[in-house]
């Protein structure tokens, strides 16, 4: 016989027991286990998404402000450059209107020392001319500047042309001041009275004449009255004086601005 | 030699008596019950756990999630049932592998009690779930006509339950027997290998049966969303 009644009820109740226990000791323990770390997991999970979430907002917050510290950056240094542009722009302003006032005012001091000389020098070279004019006349004619001078003063009374003494006589006659005799050297006594002789014998009248002595103004002699004067002046000499020298001192410059104008030119000069 | 392990006794009084069946089954319940509250004595709920925690694990989860592919809506449900089929039978099978015993399955008695269980079972999983009427009902589905052909597939499934995994175990045992008696060396190793092969793919089939079965008597006859209004 296969089938054993008592046999079947015994195992069916031992597979019953057996269901029980491995129910209590091995199911249960193993599912609370198993769900227990899902749990567990899962909020691991919700607290690292938390965390990556508070991760990315602090991200985008440091982000936005990165950019907002890099903008004002960006901002401060482009008006910081600006600012030292401009800083520059007006230094260099400044130095260059004090260069150039500078400049000008060192061109003037140099426009003014060479008038000084210039006139240093027509006051040396006036005198120089009336010392040797004086010595030559004295070495050579036997006579005095101030002789020739009154002497040339008369003459040119007596060699005025009609229209010109007319004239000249009128200012001298209506004049109310006496007649002004003005002169670089103090005039001896008898040029002075050569020169009321000719006065009285051109103009037939008898003048007041006053004699002056003013080295400074005039260079020469000359004779003025009401507006109107007739002189004699070392002034046209000196001038062309002053013109050939002028010529002599800028051939050297010339030659040394144009050496080479110069070097070629000379072999021409010598071939002949 | 024995047909079955029923014959082998080891004692009787009267009606009791204890045979290889009901005693190689204690020793199954024993290292089961006993293994299992040793095993999950200090179960780890963190990350780090011990190799046979894993393993029991892997073994609960993996016929969790076989019952749930059956079709059962919460196979934790049937867990103790189903689960414990499935082991006593793969264990019972495994046992082979030892010297001197005999598998409680290859017992004709061992497989109708099991069978017996199933068909007890099953109603009253069914009953709990769909109600005393709506599991009734379910016999005279689709028609009235079908009802003893329904009551005979009950009866006969149980006994094809019973009978399947009782012929193959016993089939198994009875042939490496004749077959140690015959070439006693290489080939009843291989035909032991084999016959853990057979035991574990019956106790795969019985509990899957077994699992069918409970799945249609919860779940198949409650009419469907989409078929509700058409009824």
């Amino acid at each position: 016989m296969l089938i054993d009644w008592f046999t079947i009820g015994a195992q069916a109740l031992n597979f019953l027991i057996l269901v029980w226990l491995l129910k209590h000791f091995l199911y249960k323990p193993i599912l609370a286990a198993i769900d227990a770390r899902e749990k567990a997991v899962a909020k691991e999970l919700a607290d690292a998404a938390a965390t990556m979430d508070e991760a990315n907002r602090k991200q985008a917050e440091f982000q936005a402000r990165n950019e907002t510290f890099d903008k004002e950056r960006s901002d401060l240094l482009s008006k910081a450059t600006q600012e030292a542009a401009d800083k520059r722009k007006d230094l260099l302003e400044e130095a260059r209107s004090a260069a150039e006032a500078l400049s000008a005012k060192r061109k003037e001091s140099l426009r003014n020392e060479a008038a000084n000389l210039d006139q240093a020098i027509h006051d040396r070279c006036r005198q120089e001319v009336f010392a040797t004019t004086r010595k030559v006349l004295s070495d050579l004619a036997d006579t005095t500047l101030e002789e020739r001078m009154g002497a040339v003063l008369t003459r040119r009374l007596a060699e005025m042309d009609a229209a010109a003494r007319k004239t000249l006589g009128e200012a001298l006659v209506s004049g109310p001041e006496p007649v002004h005799v003005r002169s670089a050297f103090e005039l001896p006594g008898p040029q002075r009275t050569a020169i009321r002789k000719a006065l009285h014998e051109t103009f037939s009248v008898d003048l007041q004449v006053r004699f002056d002595t003013s080295p400074e103004l005039v260079s020469g002699i000359e004779l003025a009255a009401n507006g109107q004067k007739l002189a004699w002046s070392v002034s046209d000499y000196l001038a062309s004086m002053v013109k050939h020298i002028g010529g002599l001192l800028e051939q050297p410059a010339k030659a040394r601005s144009h050496p080479k104008a110069k070097a070629a030119t000379m072999p021409a000069q010598k071939a002949p | 030699m024995p047909l079955s392990p029923d014959q082998v006794v080891f004692w009787h009084h009267g009606f009791l008596k204890i045979n290889a069946t009901i005693a190689f089954t204690w020793v199954l319940i024993l290292v089961l019950g006993i293994g299992s509250k040793i095993l999950t004595r200090k179960l780890s709920t963190g990350i780090d756990r011990s190799r046979w925690q894993n393993l029991l694990e892997i073994i609960v989860t993996s016929i969790n999630q076989q019952v749930g592919e059956v079709g059962i809506p919460h196979p934790e449900k049937y867990l103790g049932f189903l689960g414990t089929l499935f082991l006593f039978v793969a264990m019972a099978n495994l046992g082979t592998i030892i010297p001197g015993y005999t598998p409680p399955t290859a017992s004709l008695s061992t497989t109708a009690a099991l069978a017996l269980c199933v068909f007890v079972a099953v109603p009253l999983f069914g009953i709990e779930e769909q109600g005393m009427r709506g599991y009734l009902a379910s016999y005279l589905e689709p028609t009235v006509i079908m009802l003893p052909f329904n009551l005979i597939s009950e009866l006969s499934r149980t006994l094809a339950l019973a009978v399947r995994l009782f012929g193959n175990m016993m089939s198994g045992t009875m042939i490496i027997g004749i077959l140690l008696t015959i070439t006693p060396f290489v080939f009843p190793i291989i035909m032991t290998s084999l016959g853990l092969l057979t035991g574990m793919v019956q106790a795969y089939i019985f509990s899957i049966l077994a699992a069918v079965y409970i799945a249609a008597a919860t779940r198949a006859r409650k009419p469907t969303p989409e078929a509700a209004p058409a009824s």
